[in-house]
């Protein structure tokens, strides 16, 4: 039982880092840009099959398969941003979310189109499995571990410690005294974009490899997993986030443990994720680490 | 005149199809404190916002005036490129970062000018000691009397000649609210120029050199500080309200209000 315990512990911590960083983007886009991105989840799989396309078909090692993903999700992010959603401010939360809602429509089915429906995997061997005596993990796990490891530290600094950081942090705290205190506050809002999509892009690559086999429905089935981080941590808190991410990891995770009244089914794992959301929000309308906000 | 340092000419601005400002002129001398006092409504915070930006002009201009006799048309200009020509402005209420540290919240006021940030910050704990204490402390969790001087400080680290106020006053208990006016008027010794609005008319006029009435978006009166105080107009209208008021209060209480 504590083996089982040790190894949902690591599942739920790789979850739970990859919904992290995905989330800090969701959120400081909310925060900056007041935008509720429906299409994050598509933003995902775009970088799940652009990662797929340097690691099945251009050979790249998985390093270079995600940091190639992450590039090319920025991109697409910035763009979107610049040819759609720039053009269409001021229209309100509502209009801009429900156009969201169509780009993210529109995002899925290209990619059906283009790759079709059936399930890919990326070049690793599903079958091996690291024996490390408490706990077993796929490579695809290692591959994850090592690049969270990595990512989520300079992430955090990036927000804690650089001017750029702290801008963005700022915009999103309050955006007209952000912009009465010297910051140019629409390179901020391009520079979360780049941030965001990149971070997607890290998570829809990171999801594709832990889970071992995808398809076009892989960011949809993670958006509103996204969101409730992004909820759970205090809308537009990029702290808050990064928290909220492992924590919903976890706690995903750990309910299925034995030990836990017998473990919850792992179908409902995400039943459990809003029935956490609910009841947090209850009590705590303005998420773990938010404060009050009027939209 | 070369010794001003602001000019609103004829400024009309407002939100959605209805214009709040209807042409609204005023200077800032050089060094001077002025005080925009008027109802609420008069468009007191629109005029401060339009100056800075975050409203439109629809009309009118603006002109920042440098010391050797150059100047700038802040009119259509976004307020970080303002900042950037020495002007900084606290707003009402809104006024810190409040999910960062106090120490951020001078570092985020300081970006405009990264290299003297230093000095800048020593010049600025000195003017305002309290905040050396709660440098490590977030924002939210300060009293409204600290977050006004917080607000104070983040403006103060971009090193301005020109400081906006958008009503200090707001929230503020009697005495804090002194403090704080206290702390503009040694703000303004040090060679800021101060342009701010007020609901608390009298405090804030008697320490002005210089004081505008707005009415209904328009200018009603002008003049200095000292004169508008004693003003008849601005008296029946403005202070007149507060003395009926404690007239009223000590009627309940012992008699007829005593005759000024």
């Amino acid at each position: 039982m504590l083996e089982q315990f040790a190894q949902l512990t690591i599942n739920g911590l790789i979850t739970g880092t990859i919904l992290a960083l995905t989330g800090v983007g969701a959120s400081l886009v909310f925060g900056i840009q007041r935008i509720a991105n429906f299409a994050h989840g598509e933003y995902l799989t775009f970088a799940a099959y652009a990662g797929l396309l340097l690691n099945a078909t251009y050979g790249q090692n998985l390093v270079v398969a995600t940091a190639g993903a992450m590039a090319a999700t920025a991109i697409l992010a910035v763009a979107i941003h610049f040819g759609v959603l720039r053009p269409l401010r001021g229209r309100g939360l509502v209009a801009t979310s429900l156009i969201t809602v169509g780009i993210g429509l529109m995002l899925r089915d290209v990619i059906f189109m283009v790759v079709g429906p059936q399930t890919r995997q990326f070049e690793i061997d599903q079958t091996a499995v690291y024996d490390l005596t408490l706990v077993r993990i796929s490579p695809g796990q290692a591959v994850a571990i090592a690049i969270t490891i990595v990512v989520a530290p300079a992430v955090a600094l990036l927000l804690a410690r650089t001017p750029i950081g702290k801008a963005m942090r700022a915009v999103a705290d309050n955006r007209d005294l952000a912009a009465i205190s010297g910051i140019d506050v629409e390179r901020i809002g391009t520079y979360v974009w780049l941030l965001a999509g990149a971070l997607a892009g890290l998570g829809g690559t990171m999801f594709a490899v832990v889970q071992g086999t995808f398809d076009p429905n892989l960011g949809f089935q993670v958006l509103f997993l996204i969101f409730t981080t992004v909820v759970l941590g205090g809308i537009g808190s990029a702290y808050g986030a990064l928290m909220a991410g492992i924590v919903l990891g976890l706690a995903m995770e750990l309910s299925t443990w034995s030990g836990f009244a017998g473990g919850l089914e792992a179908r409902f794992k995400p039943v459990l994720a809003f029935a956490v959301l609910i009841g947090l929000l209850l009590y705590r309308p303005q998420g773990l680490f938010g404060r009050a906000r009027v939209f | 005149m070369s010794d001003l340092v602001l000019t609103v000419r004829d400024l009309r601005a407002g939100y959605g199809d209805e214009d709040v400002l209807h042409g609204v002129s005023i200077d800032v001398m050089r060094g001077s404190i002025v005080a925009v006092i008027g109802p609420n409504g008069s468009g007191k915070s629109t005029l401060l916002k339009t100056i800075y930006g975050l409203v439109p002009a629809r009309h009118g201009n603006v002109m920042l005036l440098d010391e050797a006799g150059g100047s700038h048309d802040l009119t259509g200009l976004r307020p970080n490129r303002i900042t950037a020509l020495g002007v900084n402005m606290v707003p009402q209420l809104a006024n810190v970062f409040p999910d960062m540290s106090v120490l951020e919240n001078l570092e985020i006021g300081a970006l405009p000018a990264r290299e003297r940030f230093a000095a800048q910050m020593e010049k600025v704990l000195h003017a305002l000691p309290l905040l050396r204490a709660m440098l490590h402390k977030r924002a939210a969790a300060l009293s409204g009397g600290q977050r006004q001087m917080l607000g104070v400080a983040r403006a103060l680290m971009s090193d301005p000649k020109l400081l906006i106020l958008d009503e200090p006053s707001a929230g503020l208990a009697p005495a804090v609210l002194e403090e704080v006016f206290a702390k503009v008027k040694a703000i303004n010794a040090t060679g800021v120029s101060i342009l701010m609005v007020e609901q608390k008319a009298r405090q804030c006029l008697a320490m002005a050199d210089y004081g505008y009435v707005l009415e209904q978006g328009r200018n009603r009166l002008q003049g200095r500080g000292q004169d508008l105080l004693n003003d008849e107009e601005v008296v029946r209208l403005y202070l007149g309200v507060q003395r009926r008021q404690t007239g009223r209060a000590r009627d309940g209480r012992d008699g007829p209000p005593t005759p000024p």
